[in-house]
């Protein structure tokens, strides 16, 4: 099976689990437009090749690596969108389909100087929230700044933003996305990089986040929160 | 003041005889570690006290005697940082580097050391003497949390005083330190960063002219460093060529650190408070399983739905309560006062019998309408926020004020709004964005504050019935949100996230209790009685004097045309300026009559209750509104909500005609 098509699998995975925790192989079905039988021999080759957990008849969740996959196909479909609709004026309607079909063939190279060109956005034009990359740079700022040809170092653990944290999970920032101010007002309060952290509860309805940390708790905006970059503990092999 | 770089500390201002001389103290912190209970507790004036962080909108200054020393203790507000980033931060850090007080007390949260550490390094490089005050030792002991305040002052330089301020502990001790410290004026060590910073902060140092700004040459070159705007903006003037060169070693820190060089600084800081810490505190292993009492009430109060029912729960009881026992109160204090001389204004007679009912009246009015209604209200309200409830409201429904491009924290001034308009204004210097700022306490203005409320009860409530005041309420509430939401798109500036510390609940303390609705109490009292009795002697008086008349007839486009009203209402919504509440004061005195619905139809009154609601603020609102953002806004502000009044009055008179 192409890679293309085992990435698309993987991004509907995510997509799934991320709303019904475990992805049916019905649900894949009906995500992908595709008959249930090629989904479960899709599922059958994404378990041989490590992405997958595969039960037959209950469904699949990813794993450590093919969430890592996944995020990464998602993080360039997504920052393509925010290039074919801010910078080429693509048609709206077209802007998902485009990006379905080039974001696999995007390089690391070609994905990070997008993201620079484009001054690290944080959304895609449908509101999705775009992924940290996995850029070995403590800061939006620093990698923007950087104007000679980038190292090719790359992070080991992958990043997720505070706000996909469950309550109780302990983390460690990693990178906080955004302006100097932003970045300097959580600092003050404590929230500098490699500092541990643990999330205590979101608040109903897209709320505040509330985390502990130095002995102490923060309620934080949603917004401000899902530019906080972290590595959660037991997150590595998934 | 200049020449300060060369001297290690600076001298007394003058040589007066040192019993004689009043020293200069100031209290910095973080928000909510206890700053205000310290301050009462020496000083005995009762400052505000709540579980909320960023409670001292003002500078609160009070008068320690102690041992024969005559100590002026000023309480700063809460911050967590001294990047200037806020009003509050610029306020504090000028206080202490300009102003010179002989000695800044900082206090800090024992449970939180780390944090409040952080805070402790940035006062320390301000180079003023300084003590500590580590306060809520009980609590920390509660988490199991140990500190040994001795190594922390050996570490430091400067004495450490462990203390309870709610309970008064450690304050005596606090004294005798302060006492001693104005003498002796302890300097806290240099905290050193790590050596790449260290470096690069001693060669701005040799660059430096001498005394520039007035702030240590320390303090200065770290500021360059950091690239703060303050600092950057005064050294241009004097020496450009070291801004350049600070410029130049930040974006070599930030070469070497990978981030920006404000939060690197941040990160060393807090780096040296981690040592610290791990060597003066002792955690014994807090038990893991068992949920702290904190975390047991969240699981309610922060609960998805039944979090949102105590919170309808909770404001509406306050309003019920509000109403119910000041309803109570204000009876039983208009019998006990009609025992004395009745309360009806005179129009005839001799002058002096006119001024006196005239103001008799207004002090029975003033007594009547609005004490009663607000002690109940602020007693309730404070119990709410010194538990450390009100921090959770916010938290709740931090998305709702979204919407109106609020955030959380805005829940404050608006809850109490309805008390009344004027601290609530005041205290919308909690909110961090200055259009943020701004928009809350022109929504604050907008809140059914305890006179208006008392107009619409007892002038719709009263003589049409309860579902037209509750309507006229619903009607305010959702032009609220309208009027947000308009002027949040409307106004320049940006939006700022909210990022609040959430305390720890405790039982509340009755004599902090007490002590700040007696507090919120005695401010408005100053300033309703006068107003009462002087408005309402002005009333009988110049309707005795027939100047009323020219008044109301040049009012009368609006009032009678527009608004189709009685003639007399013009001089009413005139003397409504002054204070809400006192429509009802001058409708009685004017039409000789409390039966209100005798003089006006139904929908009349109705219009009367929604244009008092509405239009212009009272004078103590615009001039508060006129020193927080300037006179064009307050005008901008006065003129918006008469004009909003008209309108919808005039449109309110013709739909009501139609069926009332």
């Amino acid at each position: 099976m192409a890679s293309e098509q085992l990435e698309e699998y993987l991004e509907s995975i995510l997509d799934i689990e991320e709303k019904d925790g475990i992805a049916k192989t019905s649900a894949i079905a009906r995500c992908m437009k595709v008959a249930p039988a090629s989904v479960t021999e899709a599922l059958q080759t994404l378990a041989d090749k490590g992405f997958v957990h595969y039960e037959p008849y209950k469904g699949a969740s990813l794993t450590g690596q093919g969430r890592e996959m996944a995020r990464k196909v998602k993080r360039r479909h997504r920052l393509l969108e925010v290039f074919l609709s801010d910078v080429l004026h693509i048609n709206g309607e077209n802007v998902h389909d485009e990006a379905c079909k080039m974001e696999h063939t995007l390089s690391d190279e070609t994905e990070c100087a997008l993201c620079k060109m484009l001054n690290a956005p944080a959304r895609c034009p449908h509101g999705s929230l775009i992924g940290a990359c996995d850029r070995d740079v403590e800061s939006c700022s620093a990698c923007l700044r950087e104007t000679m040809p980038h190292s090719t170092c790359t992070r080991d653990e992958p990043l997720i933003p505070v706000t996909s944290l469950r309550p109780g999970q302990k983390a460690t920032i990693a990178f906080i996305r955004g302006d100097n101010s932003v970045v300097q007002r959580l600092a003050d309060l404590g929230l500098t990089l490699r500092t541990d952290i643990q999330l205590v509860r979101k608040a109903p309805l897209l709320g505040p986040v509330e985390i502990a940390v130095r002995k102490t708790r923060l309620a934080i905006d949603h917004a401000i929160a899902d530019h906080i970059f972290v590595t959660a503990y037991g997150e590595k092999n998934g | 003041m200049s020449g300060c770089r060369d001297c290690d500390g600076c001298l007394p201002p003058a040589f007066i005889p040192d019993t004689n001389r009043e020293y200069v103290v100031a209290l910095a912190g973080n928000a909510n570690v206890g700053k205000s209970a310290t301050f009462n507790q020496l000083t005995g004036v009762d400052q505000e006290i709540g579980n909320w962080p960023g409670k001292t909108v003002e500078r609160a200054e009070g008068l320690l005697q102690h041992r024969g020393r005559r100590i002026r203790v000023i309480d700063l507000p809460g911050i967590y940082s001294i990047t200037a980033l806020s009003t509050e931060e610029q306020v504090s850090r000028e206080f202490i580097a300009h102003d010179h007080p002989d000695v800044v007390v900082n206090i800090l949260d024992a449970s939180a050391l780390e944090r409040n550490l952080f805070f402790t390094f940035q006062l320390a490089e301000l180079g003023s003497p300084m003590i500590l005050a580590v306060n809520q030792m009980d609590l920390a002991a509660q988490k199991g949390i140990r500190i040994d305040t001795g190594k922390l002052s050996a570490l430091l330089g400067v004495p450490v005083i462990p203390t309870i301020a709610i309970r008064g502990k450690g304050i005596a001790e606090l004294s005798d330190a302060l006492v001693s410290a104005v003498q002796n004026r302890p300097k806290p060590h240099t905290i050193p960063y790590g050596k790449e910073v260290e470096d690069r902060i001693r060669r701005i140092m040799v660059l430096l002219p001498a005394g520039a700004g007035g702030y240590p040459p320390r303090w200065t070159a770290i500021k360059l460093l950091e690239g703060d705007p303050d600092t950057v903006w005064e050294a241009k003037k004097q020496a450009p060529d070291v801004v350049t060169a600070a410029q130049a070693f930040a974006r070599e820190l930030e070469k070497i650190h990978g981030e920006p060089v404000g939060t690197v600084m941040s990160g060393e800081r807090y780096h040296a408070a981690e040592r610290m810490v791990s060597e003066v505190m002792d955690i014994q292993s807090p038990q893991d399983q068992e949920l702290t009492p904190t975390e047991r009430i969240d699981r309610l109060a922060l609960h998805p739905v039944l979090g949102y029912l105590l919170l309808v729960l909770t404001m509406g009881g306050l309003l019920v309560w509000t109403f119910v026992i000041g309803a109570w109160m204000s009876e039983i204090v208009t019998t006990f006062l009609a025992g004395i001389a009745p309360i009806q204004p005179l129009v005839k007679g001799s002058a002096s019998e006119i001024l006196f009912a005239g103001a008799w009246t207004g002090f029975v009015a003033a007594l009547t309408l609005i004490i009663p209604y607000v002690i109940p209200f602020y007693l309730f309200l404070t119990l709410i926020e010194d538990s450390g409830f009100l921090t959770r409201f916010s938290l709740m429904l931090d998305r709702g004020m979204h919407k109106m491009g609020l955030h959380g924290k805005a829940i404050i001034p608006l809850v109490l709004g309805f008390g009344c308009t004027v601290p609530a204004c005041l205290s919308c210097r909690i909110i961090e964005s200055p259009k943020q700022k701004f928009l809350a306490a022109f929504l604050v203005t907008l809140v059914p504050c305890s006179a208006r409320t008392i107009v619409i009860l007892g002038v719709v409530a009263a003589f049409v019935n309860i579902w037209w005041a509750l309507a006229l309420y619903l009607f305010d509430f959702i032009l609220i949100v309208v009027i947000g939401r308009i002027a949040f798109r409307v106004l320049p500036g940006e939006s700022v996230g909210m990022i609040m510390e959430m305390p720890d609940y405790h039982v509340p303390h009755l004599h902090g209790v007490l002590g700040q609705t007696w507090q919120r109490t005695k401010s408005l009292v100053w300033i309703v009685l006068p107003a009462y009795i002087l408005g309402s002697i002005a009333i009988t008086a110049a309707y005795a004097l027939g100047f009323l008349e020219p008044i109301n007839v040049l009012l009368s486009p609006v009032t009678v045309i527009l608004l189709g009203l009685p003639l007399m209402t013009g001089v009413v919504f005139v003397f409504g300026i002054v204070r809400k509440e006192m429509t009802i004061l001058a409708l009685a005195a004017l039409f000789g009559t409390t039966v209100f619905s005798t003089i006006m139809t139904p929908a009349q009154l109705i219009v009367f209750g929604l244009v008092t609601l509405l239009y212009v603020p009272c004078i103590s609102t615009i001039m508060v509104l006129a020193r927080e953002f300037g006179w064009q806004r307050a005008l901008g502000i006065t003129v918006l909500e008469t004009v909003l009044a008209v309108g919808t009055g005039a449109v309110a008179i013709r739909l009501l005609g139609l069926f009332l």
